[in-house]
């Protein structure tokens, strides 16, 4: 029995190796994920002159995603969150980042506006206390105002449907004031 | 043509110069308390490069906020403390020892000791038999399969 212990470490190592391999480096856990999502008062970007605050985010379940009109993975799930917001079950809220108002202004126009309102960070201050590293980012915010999920890069049709969707069903579900 | 000939020198060498950053430090403590941090925080654009390394844009605008932290007085603790609750452990080169990483922490320790415990077994079963020949009874068998490889 002794000639299998080098076999079973090799297997678990392996085991381990191949778990390493099926996870992307790239996502890192957000610690704020559980926490009250961050404050913040922006200019909307179809109107600069009226502002978005955080505390509006409060009282039903929304998404909020990062994206800019320069990053290219945003195009990529731009119809799906078109999809999204064409069945209306979840508002979404688009925090424009580091990004130039025209520029973004006219993405929306040219590919269609998913959101409910855009606000825009120009210098990425409100992205930084987000912990946003990487655009497209989306994060999942319950009734009370606290995060619950975060989607790093582009939100697919497989992520809609397996992740997030389920998720706010279940948040929707949940009491407000819990 | 030798006017323009230095122009272009000096554009050429010009560029490296437009790299580095122009940063006012109350004095050369704190200019080091500021280098010490940058160069001990990741960047998560880049996953393998410091912030002190990388040109990342985010990797810029996450100096200027350390470097802003720093200059207004506060510690290295509260600077990096500040990018762990936005970003996670992850930013961190030094990880703190806690349940998750405890693995990391004591690993290597552990693995060491393993090899030593095995290694020790090993000297002990060849110390058990060295002083052993064959005995007679031994020493015939022995022989008699030499002979019959032999044939």
């Amino acid at each position: 029995m002794r000639f299998l212990i080098p076999l079973i470490v090799f297997l678990l190592l392996s085991v381990f190796l191949a778990i390493g391999l099926t996870r992307d480096p790239h996502e890192v856990p957000s610690p704020l994920v559980g926490k009250p999502a961050p404050a913040f008062t922006l200019s909307r970007l179809d109107d600069p002159l009226r502002q978005f605050g955080s505390e509006q985010l409060k009282g039903e379940v929304s998404l909020l995603n990062v994206w800019a009109s320069w990053c290219t993975a945003c195009r990529q799930e731009h119809e799906v969150l078109l999809a999204l917001a064409g069945r209306g079950s979840v508002p979404l809220y688009g925090l424009n980042y580091k990004d130039d108002r025209e520029a973004g202004l006219g993405w929306l126009q040219r590919l269609g506006n998913p959101y409910r309102v855009s606000f825009s960070d120009p210098d990425g201050k409100v992205g930084m206390n987000w912990g946003v590293y990487g655009v497209p980012e989306t994060f999942v915010i319950d009734k009370r105002g606290v995060i619950r999920y975060k989607q790093i890069g582009p939100v697919t049709e497989d992520v809609l449907e397996g992740v997030l969707l389920p998720l706010i069903r279940q948040l929707q579900a949940e009491e407000a004031t819990a | 043509m030798t006017r323009l000939f230095l122009l272009l020198l000096i554009v050429c060498f010009s560029a490296p110069l437009l790299a580095v950053e122009v940063r006012q430090f109350a004095g050369p403590e704190e200019e080091q308390r500021y280098e010490n941090l940058v160069r001990d925080l990741r960047c998560l654009v880049c996953q393998n490069q410091s912030l002190a390394d990388s040109d990342a844009d985010l990797a810029r605008d996450l100096r200027d906020e350390v470097y802003k932290m720093i200059h207004e007085g506060k510690s290295e603790q509260e600077a990096s403390q500040f990018l762990v609750d936005r970003y996670g452990d992850f930013v961190l080169y030094r990880p703190p020892f806690k349940l998750q990483t405890a693995l990391l922490w004591i690993g290597p320790l552990l693995l060491l000791l393993g090899a030593l415990a095995v290694a020790g077994h090993q000297a002990r079963l060849r110390a058990r038999y060295a002083g052993e020949g064959l005995s007679a009874d031994e020493r015939a068998r022995l022989n008699a399969l030499k002979n019959r490889l032999g044939e």
